[in-house]
């Protein structure tokens, strides 16, 4: 008989069903420690202060930032594709590993999920209350209105309302549904009481017929199929706010799969950024191995050396192009003024992510947590990059100007990611932050030769 | 819904409720509903379940969603408010097919969670109380017919190993 190589399981230690359970639901249910108080009271000052920075945005005007006439754009839309982009991972755990059947996704699509949901609102903060008058900002939707107009169906800027917005609720009710289960398992485990009722709401009545989880198959498939074109799209569309413009450095068709592929990259850095926190704090090194950091590793390799093919095919491009203005942007980025956000971009994104070729590096917990915030660094400077110093200087030499972010611009910075924080915070402490049915169903497959042997 | 007429099965694992499930119905007895804590590979062939029509739904919902989307903006920018962008035309297709992608992707998500709720007759119940606490941590579960007596059962499933006959 031939038989394949055994696979490494999934999921280490001897697991039965119930040590599953009681695995993933006792951090939620025991009392937090005081590692969760102080990241939780960092993030929540963080936000605080961001939450201060958005009134003060509101009452004083978009004055208070360090926008001028030549850069329109800065830290803010920086922030809001940087934020879009880490969601994107969570998408493509969720998503397009759950239709190439990559079982291992099960131990970590739960948290990268919420990390979309919490990221795309994040990002969804900085297009309105950059508009100046935040309270218009239903003016985006076409909606009947006195002035008898609709919206410009043509600009890209509304297509990213209509891509952001349907990724958002889609992404919401994937992971609900995807949750629905697991609520069922803390409603049944959790004492009597009001958190009881919570759950009990929460849980939808799910009862754990066998009817009902084909349909749930059948419905997390199919939501996978719509999520995987979905993701793509999100951020093409993203990208064609620039694409579509005739700035230098913006006008380019490479942008969408460029977008793309650089937002899987950050998002991947962010997902092991957490949950190497994650797995550490809440005890689920059994649940989120080596393994599964390796797996994240490769798939940052794969996309953070997309993401530097295009920064090269960029420069050939601009040289190919034979436009001086082109030519210029290129020139200008690595040697202008802001010479050192382009050198930290390629550092961090195109030479950082090829470290991982080395499998002691890229099994290397440490190294890889480290390297995660360093491409997550890199990420923020890259849309840095295309936003600031491509407009700072285009076509006409008299409107060349220099941009710096106030205070306001960095306090709101930091309140998103106070924001990001405090909700992933909270989060684990009131959802279990493993699929608990999905890890039951690959336990055996995966896992129970090897189990059985030590 | 557990009442004096019914037979409760309980297994601490898939294999066992897998040959419990076919013996069962080989020998007649009507089984009600099975209740695992994960999806049991095998189980919907085995209860010669039909395929959830919830893709048809999707196809539906995404096609309204579409041609909503699409016809929208068509008639936005042809009938009601003719207006000229950058010398474009009127109708210039290309530029709505990222709402119309959207609006189809929205609809079709929407209307399939819809109708897995709707068919599965799951809502916020704040009364709800499960069949048995354990079902969503490590037990399996056949509820059979009580038409059947507990004993035929028992000799139906002898040499398969149950939890509790009930």
């Amino acid at each position: 008989m031939i038989q394949s190589p055994l696979r490494a399981p999934l999921i280490k230690g001897k697991k039965t069903y119930q040590s599953i359970t009681s695995d993933i639901l006792d951090p939620m249910m025991s009392k937090p420690g005081s590692l969760w108080y102080i990241g939780i009271f960092i993030s929540g000052s963080a936000l605080l202060f961001g939450a201060f920075m958005i009134f003060w945005t509101i009452w004083h005007g978009i004055g208070t930032w360090g926008l001028n006439r030549t850069v329109g754009w800065g830290w803010g839309i920086t922030n809001f594709v940087w934020w879009i982009g880490i969601g994107h991972a969570g998408t493509f755990i969720s998503a397009i590993l759950l239709l190439f059947r990559q079982k291992w996704r099960t131990s970590i699509n739960r948290s990268a999920e919420a990390m979309t949901i919490f990221a795309v609102m994040c990002a969804m903060l900085f297009p309105i209350i950059h508009m100046g008058r935040p309270l218009l900002g239903f003016y985006i939707f076409p909606y009947p209105n006195t002035r008898g107009m609709w919206v410009n169906f043509n600009s890209p800027l509304v297509w990213d309302v209509f891509a952001i917005s349907t990724y958002f609720t889609v992404s919401l009710v994937f992971w609900y549904v995807g949750m629905i289960p697991d609520i069922g398992t803390v409603r049944d485990k959790i004492k009597a009481g009001w958190k009881k009722t919570v759950y009990k709401v929460l849980s939808f009545g799910w009862k754990g017929s066998a009817r009902h989880w084909h349909r749930h198959e059948v419905l997390s498939l199919m939501l996978a199929a719509l999520a995987a074109p979905l993701v793509l799209s999100v951020h093409s569309i993203v990208s064609m706010d620039f694409a579509t413009s005739v700035i230098p450095g913006w006008h380019t068709t490479i942008f969408p799969p460029y977008f793309v592929s650089g937002a899987i990259f950050s998002g991947f850095a962010m997902v092991l950024t957490l949950m190497i926190i994650t797995r550490k704090a809440l005890n689920l090194q059994d649940y989120i191995t080596v393994g599964h950091v390796e797996s994240m590793n490769k798939i940052i390799i794969a996309t953070g050396s997309i993401v530097g093919l295009a920064y090269i095919t960029e420069m050939f491009m601009s040289w190919y192009s034979g436009v001086e203005y082109e030519h210029y942007m290129l020139i200008n980025r690595a040697t202008g003024p802001y010479w050192w956000a382009y050198w930290i971009m390629m550092t961090c994104n195109l030479i950082s992510p090829q470290l991982l070729w080395i499998k002691k590096l890229r099994t290397n917990i440490v190294f890889t947590f480290c390297l995660s915030i360093v491409i997550n660094i890199g990420m923020w400077f890259e849309r840095f990059v295309i936003v600031v110093t491509s407009l700072h200087r285009d076509y006409l030499t008299s409107s060349w100007a220099m941009y710096k972010p106030t205070i306001v611009e960095v306090g709101l910075f930091l309140g998103t990611l106070g924001f990001f924080f405090t909700a992933f915070f909270i989060f684990i402490r009131v959802f279990p932050v493993i699929a608990i049915a999905e890890v039951k169903s690959v336990v055996k497959s995966s896992g129970e030769k090897e189990t059985k042997k030590d | 819904m557990e009442n004096a007429k019914t037979i409760t099965i309980v297994f601490d694992d898939e294999q066992p409720l897998l040959q419990a499930v076919k013996k069962i119905r080989e020998s007649g007895a009507n089984i009600i509903d099975v209740f695992t804590p994960f999806p049991v590979h095998g189980l919907d062939p085995a209860l010669s379940m039909k395929r959830s029509r919830i893709p048809l739904v999707g196809f539906i919902g995404g096609a309204i969603g579409g041609l909503l989307g699409f016809g929208f903006q068509t008639w936005v920018f042809t009938v009601d408010y003719p207006l000229v962008f950058g010398g474009k035309p009127l109708l210039s297709v290309p530029s709505f097919i990222p709402v119309t992608f959207e609006c189809t992707i929205l609809f079709a998500a929407l209307s399939m969670a819809g109708a897995f709720f709707i068919k599965s007759r799951l809502k916020p119940d704040k009364k709800f109380e499960p069949v048995d606490p354990d079902i969503t941590d490590d037990k399996f579960l056949i509820l059979v017919d009580g038409e059947t007596s507990a004993e035929k059962i028992k000799t139906v499933l002898s040499g398969i190993n149950t939890i509790e006959i009930k």
